[in-house]
């Protein structure tokens, strides 16, 4: 997928601007945060679970190499090709050659977001193949022609009159506007696909090692019927998704969908373990598994392998204040929120994201709901401390910061420097007491005030009070 | 018990009176106060914007100029969690440093969790009215003051506490980012305000300046010049004119 994270400022103040987004957002608001909530109340020990769940994933992580053998060597055994891909262009070349060698013309899609990395759509499309998108968010924002706002849900951005508008142009079908119409009407039109589709293809949430097992966690049946109607199976996914045990994997499914929408559990879980066998009826005739890097391996051994952790719940955007004003595009790339501050420019380089480290307050919402523990904003400051030693950040704030940090180790010139800032903050007020215009400071007084000092500083008031100091 | 008090740079630059209420409420409950007077700022700012060596500049000055106190109280729990949370890893490479910083850390108080361990002296003030009280993030979340301040407020026979809704989400503030992401920030200090007339309370009150400079700006920009804005402890020292 094009990236245009590079433009977060940008797209961000687009999407502050756009009415309708900001009145989606706004509906959509805490719903999955409140759903996650009542949900852990389930779950007797949820700090300790997380406890477990980091650990695991740490573990997976750690000797990913040998995980990832383990993963090859049994799903070999159970019939499924591994392919490895490096790149994007590579995943896509091979979806490609598995295509061209099973003569298949039409392809249907459960969510993938990795294939969203590699835009394989474009590809495929682009080779002549008929793709469709069967993930109803998914299938939603390939009719309007837009990228994924959200990890779970990708179409969240979208209402159900514009839903209706696309259905309506699309199908030719009279424009209905209730949600179970339309998502019969989805149905009708995805039904077809399904049938006479020659290949499916999905991600895959987990790879289970101990046992060649792709896992797909999903609520929509089009999961279930993309892997088994079609003659083909191709599941791409990140090779940082692999779990060392099924065991491990119970462990995981009770904090995902709990993250994620509030579940217990999701309509669907499925272990998918190769082809049908001979003495079998109904599943693929080929799987396959294709294991992409595209920036992981990068990433690992570093001071942002915490991030590897992910399990794409959401979590962190569901309880992001920044996500919750600007919606997911404002992202710029496949992974919007918290999490896609640190995947893009970790996945991307730095230098493609410059501003997407700097996208938070730090507020902490999203390190305390993370079912997998990844410290957000711990990783979200090593990027800043990156951007400054690759002289990513514009001389402006590196000259601030550094007068700042001068400044704070000299006391005397620092107390100079206050009573001037208060002399000039206090000229620049009204006769309410706030400065309305802060040269260089927009940013502050575009949409705010700024109240003027009290007058003195602390330390020069205290000084008068002639009072004992150390 | 010897307290050195820190002030923090934004409260000695913007709104000393917090520095001051600070200062009567730990003198009223008994404690010898010294205010280092070397002090500037705790490095913070720095450090979030990815400058790590002023982090750490910041983080020895304090060492040097507060090690020896039995408490160190800061009426901010951004800047208490900058000591408490983020010193302690800033020299992971130097056993010795990051032992003495960890013991310093252990010493460290967010002026409401410090004055809660200790008998509550008389209260002089007579503030009257309904607050509402804006959690913020980094005292929440990096030292879990969500009481305190409310259990503090409450003391006062005058006060009425309401909750807003979403309590608990950031005002848009953010250190640097209120400048560098001025459009976001804003939206989110318009969603603050949104809840806090809601509740018809007459003042809303924190425990961080920077919160409480993000809103009121917002608040006067909005046109409301009813609301007022204080910090909990001006209220508490009877330093909250009314």
């Amino acid at each position: 997928m094009h990236s245009k994270a590079d433009h977060f400022k940008e797209n961000s103040r687009r999407q502050l601007g756009d009415a309708t987004l900001q009145q989606n957002m706004r509906r959509f608001g805490g719903r999955f945060a409140q759903a996650r909530a009542v949900a852990m109340e389930e779950l007797p020990d949820l700090e300790a679970l997380r406890d477990q769940a980091a650990a695991i994933r740490d573990r997976s992580l750690y000797q990913l190499d040998e995980w990832l053998l383990r993963f090859e060597a049994q799903a070999k055994n159970a019939g499924i090709t591994v392919h490895w891909a490096a790149t994007g262009a590579e995943v896509n070349r091979i979806v490609l050659e598995i295509a061209q060698a099973a003569d298949v013309r039409k392809v249907v899609k459960s969510k993938s977001m990795v294939s969203e990395e590699t835009g394989l759509n474009e590809a495929l499309i682009g080779a002549g193949l008929h793709v469709v998108e069967t993930d109803l968010g998914e299938y939603i924002l390939q009719l309007a022609e837009e990228p994924p706002s959200h990890l779970i849900a990708p179409a969240l951005h979208k209402n159900v009159e514009e839903v209706a508008d696309l259905f309506a142009a699309h199908h030719h079908t009279p424009r209905q506007t209730d949600i179970p119409s339309l998502c019969r009407e989805a149905r009708v039109q995805l039904r077809p696909h399904f049938l006479d589709a020659d290949m499916g293809i999905t991600g895959g949430n987990f790879l289970i090692a101990e046992t060649g097992s792709v896992v797909l966690v999903t609520n929509e049946g089009n999961g279930r019927m993309v892997t088994t109607l079609p003659r083909v199976h191709v599941a791409i996914t990140g090779i940082e998704k692999v779990l060392p045990t099924l065991d491990d994997l119970t462990t995981l499914l009770k904090l995902l969908p709990r993250s994620a929408t509030g579940q217990s559990i999701t309509n669907y879980v499925s272990l998918l373990t190769g082809p049908r066998h001979d003495d079998e009826r109904e599943g693929p005739s080929q799987s396959h598994i294709i294991l992409v890097d595209g920036g992981r391996s990068e990433v690992l051994g570093t001071a942002l392998q915490p991030a590897l952790r992910c399990i794409r719940c959401g979590a962190c955007m569901n309880h992001c204040p920044v996500y919750q004003n600007i919606g997911g595009q404002a992202y710029g790339w496949v992974y919007p929120g918290p999490i896609g501050a640190i995947l893009t420019p970790a996945y991307l380089g730095l230098d493609q994201a410059r501003d997407l480290p700097q996208a938070a307050t730090l507020c902490g919402a999203c390190e305390v709901v993370c079912p997998v523990r990844i410290p957000l904003p711990a990783l979200m400051r090593e990027l800043r401390q990156q951007s400054v030693q690759q002289g990513l950040r514009p001389w402006r704030e590196r000259l601030g910061v550094r007068l700042w940090h001068w400044l704070a180790l000299h006391p005397r010139s620092y107390r100079w420097f206050s009573r001037v800032l208060i002399w000039g903050l206090s000229k620049m007020a009204n006769a309410q007491g706030m400065v309305t215009r802060l040269p260089g400071l927009d940013g502050w007084t575009q949409g705010r005030d700024m109240p003027a000092p009290q007058g003195a500083s602390f330390h020069s008031l205290y000084r008068k009070t002639s009072r004992k100091t150390s | 018990m010897r307290v050195g008090l820190w002030i923090t740079c934004l409260v000695d630059l913007m709104r000393p009176a917090i520095g001051f209420s600070a200062l009567k409420l730990l003198e009223d409950s008994g404690c010898t106060v010294v205010v280092p007077h070397l002090q500037t700022c705790c490095g913070q700012p720095g450090y979030n914007s990815g400058d790590l060596q002023s982090g750490k500049d910041l983080a020895l000055k304090f060492l040097h100029e507060c090690e020896d106190f039995d408490a160190v109280v800061v009426p901010s729990g951004s800047c208490g969690g900058m000591m408490r949370k983020h010193y302690p890893t800033l020299f992971q490479d130097n056993l010795e440093l990051q032992s003495r910083f960890t013991a310093l850390a252990g010493r460290v108080w967010e002026l409401s969790e410090f004055l809660l361990q200790r008998p509550l002296p008389p209260l002089s003030t007579r503030f009257k009215g309904r607050l509402t009280y804006h959690d913020s993030c980094s005292g929440l979340r990096e030292l879990g003051i969500r009481h305190g301040p409310r259990q503090l407020l409450q003391q006062i026979p005058g006060v009425e506490l309401v909750e807003m809704a979403d309590r608990d989400i950031c005002c848009g503030f953010g250190g640097a980012f209120s400048v560098k992401l001025g459009d976001i920030s804003t939206r989110m200090a318009e969603n603050k305000c949104r809840s806090i007339r809601a509740t018809g309370a007459h003042a809303v009150v924190g425990g961080d300046l920077g919160c409480l400079l993000t809103i009121e700006g917002r608040l006067r920009r909005e046109g409301d010049d009813q609301t007022q804005v204080w910090h909990w402890a001006e209220i508490l020292a009877g330093m909250a004119s009314h």
